[in-house]
C-alpha cells in the first residue's frame, strides 16, 4: 500500500520537474538506448542470418579465390572465410575453371549435387530513348537463378540452349514499369539497349520476374532502384571476351554431406591440386554457417565495446540520479521533518526516496528501451536485416536501471531517514 | 481511559545543548508539567525563553537530556526510535506555525498522510479524511494542492491532518502565528470546538496574550522555567 502510493509520489515528482528529470535521466537513457540499438542490431542480424541459411541451404559452400598471405590470414573462431575475390591482381591462371570444377564433382560424386555460377558485370542502364532504368547485369547459369528463387510474372527462365550464349535476358517488374508501363506481357520478345561502360548490348526479353524489396530500405525511389537483370553465363563471358573463369563459386552439396568436415576435405584437395604451384593465390570455403559464426563473432566484439561504453554512461547516469537525489533531499528538508512528526518512520521515510531513485532510473530506462529499439529497428532496416526485438537485453535493462536506482538511491536516502526531525522540521 | 486522567507527566525536564563542551548550553532548567486529558492549556513565553524546545520535548521530536516523560501512559524515555515515530503519529497530532502540508500533494492525500503511516487501509482512511475535512469546512477544495489554498485553508487542512488517528494530545505551535485576526479567529474557533465538542486535549504554544486568555489554563514559560500558572477568562464563542 505505501510502496503504491510511493511509486504515484514519485512519478508525480517526476512530471512536476520534467526538465531537471529529463537531464538527470540522460546518462541513463543514453546507456540504454545505445546497448538496446547494439542488440537489436545484433540479434536481428543473426536472426535474419538464421532465416535466410534455412532458405539458401546451409549446406551451400562457398569456394573462393583468395591471396595467400601467412601472416594476415582471414580467420575467426578456426573457421576461415573471404569476403570476396581479390581480382584487382588476379590473372588468368589464378580463377577456378570449369575444368576444375569438373574435376571436383568428379572426386566428390556423393557431396557435389551442382554449382551455382555467376560473373557479375556490373551497374549498367537499360535505355529506349527517354526511358530508362537502372540495373545491374550478372550473367548466371540456371543453377544459380533457380537458387535465386525468383518469382517469374511472364514469359519463362533460360532454357540450355539460351545458355550457349544467347543475347537473352530476365529483367524485373520495375523495369517493365519505367520502359513498358508495367505491361509484364509486352515486355517479353522485345530487344533492349543496355549501356555497360559506354558500350551498348543488345538483349530480347525472355522472362519477366517480380523483384522483392521486402528486407532492403532503399532510399532510392522505386524508378531509380537498380534491379539484377540476368544474362546467360556464357553470354556474359562471350561479352567479355574471356573463356569461363571464377573467383567465387557456390556449391550446392548433397543431402546427408557434413558440410563442416566435406568444406575443408575439399578446400586441400583443391589447393593440392591445383593452386599448389601458385604463389599468390589460394581457394578458401566459407559456409553459410562459418559466416554466420564469424559474424556473431565480430558483433559481438562490437557489442562489447559499445557495451563498456554504455556501462561509462550508465555510471555517470547513476551518478547523476544520486546528485539529483541529494539535492531533492536537501530541498525537501522540511517535507521530511513533516513526515517524521506525522508518524514515519526512518525506514518508511528510506523506502520513499529509494522508490524515488528506482522510479527516476525505470523510467530513465523505458525511454532508452524504446529509443534503443527505435534507433536498432532502423539501423536493422538500413542494412537489409528483418528487425527482432532483443528480448533477452530489454529484460536486463530494466532489471539493470532498477539495480541503479537502488544503488545509487541508497545513500541519499539512508542521509534523509536519517535525519533529526526536529532540525528537519526548522530547515527553511 | 476515563476523563481527567494524567496525558502529560513531564517532570524535572532538563534539556541541554553541546553537552561536555566548554560552551555547554542549557535551555530548560528543570519543567514539571501535567496536562489532564480534557485540558485547553496554553504555554506563553517570549521568543528565546524555550518555548519550542519544550514543544519539541512534548512533542517526542526530541528527547530531554534528564527527567522523565509519561505522554498518555507510554515512557517517552525508554522508547526507541520506531517507538517515537509510533508514538507521534498515533498520540500526537501537530499543527505548525507554517502549516507543513506537503506540496504537489492534494489537501485530501495531505490528511491522510498520518493515516497512511498507521497502515489505515486506502478506502477507510480516505473516508475518514473527507470527514475531517468536511469538519473544518474545506469540503469544497479537498482536491487542490496546497499552493491553491490561502493560509487560513492551509491551516484548516493542517488541523484536520493532526485529527487522523484521534490523538490523545493535539500540539499546536502558534497555529496563528502566520494569519490575519480574521482568519485566525477562525482558526482559533475549530480548537475550541474540538475542545467543547470532541473533549480534545490541546497545548497550544503562543507568544500572544490575548489567544492564551481563551484557554484553561495559561502556563508562563522564562527563561527555562514556569513562572506564573493562571486561569483563563475564558472563550466567548463568535
Amino acid at each position: 500500500m505505501l510502496l503504491l502510493e510511493n511509486i504515484l509520489l514519485a512519478l508525480n515528482g517526476v512530471r512536476a520537474n520534467k526538465m531537471r528529470s529529463m537531464l538527470t535521466m540522460l546518462g541513463i537513457i543514453i546507456g540504454i538506448a545505445s546497448v538496446i540499438a547494439i542488440m537489436t542490431v545484433g540479434t536481428s542480424m543473426s536472426g535474419t542470418m538464421a532465416d535466410s541459411m534455412n532458405s539458401m541451404g546451409a549446406s551451400n559452400i562457398t569456394l573462393g579465390v583468395s591471396q595467400k598471405s601467412s601472416s594476415t590470414e582471414t580467420t575467426a573462431g578456426g573457421m576461415r572465410f573471404n569476403w570476396g575475390p581479390h581480382s584487382s591482381s588476379m590473372s588468368d591462371e589464378d580463377y577456378l575453371t570449369d575444368e576444375m570444377l569438373a574435376n571436383v564433382k568428379e572426386k566428390y560424386p556423393e557431396n557435389v549435387s551442382e554449382y551455382l555460377l555467376t560473373e557479375s558485370i556490373g551497374s549498367a542502364q537499360a535505355l529506349d530513348g527517354e526511358l530508362y532504368a537502372n540495373i545491374n547485369v550478372k550473367g548466371a547459369n540456371n543453377e544459380s537463378i533457380e537458387n535465386d528463387d525468383l518469382t517469374i510474372l511472364a514469359g519463362r527462365t533460360f532454357t540450355d540452349k539460351d545458355q550457349k550464349g544467347k543475347k537473352v535476358c530476365i529483367v524485373s517488374d520495375y523495369l517493365c514499369n519505367n520502359m513498358f508501363s508495367g505491361d509484364t506481357s509486352a515486355a517479353l520478345g522485345q530487344e533492349l539497349s543496355v549501356k555497360i561502360n559506354n558500350v551498348f548490348y543488345h538483349y530480347s526479353i525472355v522472362g519477366v520476374y517480380e523483384y522483392d524489396n521486402s528486407g532492403t530500405f532503399s532510399s532510392s525511389s522505386e524508378e531509380e532502384t537498380s534491379t539484377d537483370f540476368y544474362i546467360p553465363l556464357q553470354t556474359a563471358f562471350d561479352q567479355e571476351h574471356v573463356t569461363p573463369r571464377y573467383s567465387q563459386v557456390t556449391v550446392v552439396t548433397q543431402s546427408g554431406t557434413d558440410v563442416d568436415t566435406f568444406m575443408e576435405e575439399m578446400e586441400s584437395y583443391i589447393n593440392s591440386r591445383f593452386y599448389r604451384n601458385n604463389d599468390s593465390f589460394e581457394v578458401s570455403c566459407s559456409s553459410m554457417t562459418s559466416m554466420l559464426e564469424s559474424l556473431t563473432e565480430t558483433m559481438n566484439t562490437i557489442a562489447m565495446a559499445i557495451s563498456f561504453i554504455a556501462g561509462i554512461s550508465l555510471l555517470v547516469g547513476g551518478i547523476g540520479v544520486m546528485n539529483i537525489m541529494l539535492v531533492s533531499i536537501q530541498e525537501r528538508t522540511k517535507e521530511i521533518g513533516t513526515r517524521k512528526a506525522l508518524g514515519a518512520t526512518n525506514g518508511s521515510i528510506r523506502t520513499q526516496f529509494i522508490v524515488e531513485s528506482i522510479v527516476l532510473c525505470l523510467v530513465g530506462g523505458f525511454i532508452g528501451i524504446v529509443l534503443g529499439i527505435g534507433i536498432g529497428y532502423a539501423a536493422s532496416k538500413q542494412m537489409g536485416y528483418e528487425a527482432y526485438p532483443p528480448v533477452t537485453a530489454i529484460i536486463f535493462s530494466v532489471a539493470f536501471s532498477m539495480a541503479i536506482g537502488i544503488f545509487f538511491g541508497y545513500y541519499p536516502a539512508n542521509k534523509a531517514a536519517k535525519m533529526n526531525p526536529v532540525d528537519a522540521l526548522r530547515y527553511e | 481511559m476515563s476523563k481527567g486522567d494524567v496525558i502529560i507527566d513531564a517532570q524535572k525536564i532538563i534539556k541541554r545543548y553541546y553537552i561536555g563542551h566548554p560552551n555547554e548550553l542549557e535551555i530548560l532548567h528543570g519543567i514539571d508539567l501535567q496536562v489532564r486529558e480534557g485540558e485547553f492549556v496554553a504555554i506563553v513565553g517570549a521568543s528565546g525563553s524555550g518555548k519550542s524546545t519544550l514543544m519539541n520535548i512534548i512533542g517526542v521530536l526530541d528527547k530531554p537530556t534528564e527527567g522523565s516523560y509519561m505522554l498518555d501512559g507510554v515512557d517517552v524515555m525508554k522508547a526507541k526510535d520506531h517507538e517515537l515515530s509510533a508514538i507521534r503519529n498515533k498520540k500526537i497530532g501537530f499543527v505548525f506555525q507554517t502549516y507543513n502540508l506537503i506540496s504537489r500533494t492534494s489537501a485530501l492525500k495531505n490528511v491522510e498522510l498520518p493515516m497512511m503511516y498507521a497502515g489505515v487501509p486506502g478506502g477507510k482512511r480516505r473516508k475518514r479524511a473527507k470527514e475531517l475535512i468536511e469538519m473544518v469546512g474545506m469540503g469544497e477544495r479537498m482536491h487542490h494542492t496546497p499552493d491553491e489554498l490561502s493560509g487560513g485553508q492551509k491551516q484548516r487542512i493542517a488541523i484536520a491532518r493532526a485529527m487522523g488517528n484521534d490523538p490523545a494530545l493535539i500540539l499546536a505551535d502558534e497555529p496563528t502565528g502566520a494569519l490575519d485576526s480574521k482568519t485566525g479567529r477562525r482558526v482559533m474557533d475549530i480548537f475550541h470546538d474540538l475542545h467543547e465538542k470532541q473533549g480534545k486535549t490541546i497545548v497550544l504554544i503562543t507568544h500572544s496574550p490575548e489567544l492564551a486568555e481563551e484557554c484553561e489554563r495559561i502556563l508562563t514559560l522564562s527563561d527555562g522555567m514556569f513562572i506564573g500558572e493562571r486561569r483563563g477568562t475564558g472563550y466567548a464563542p463568535s
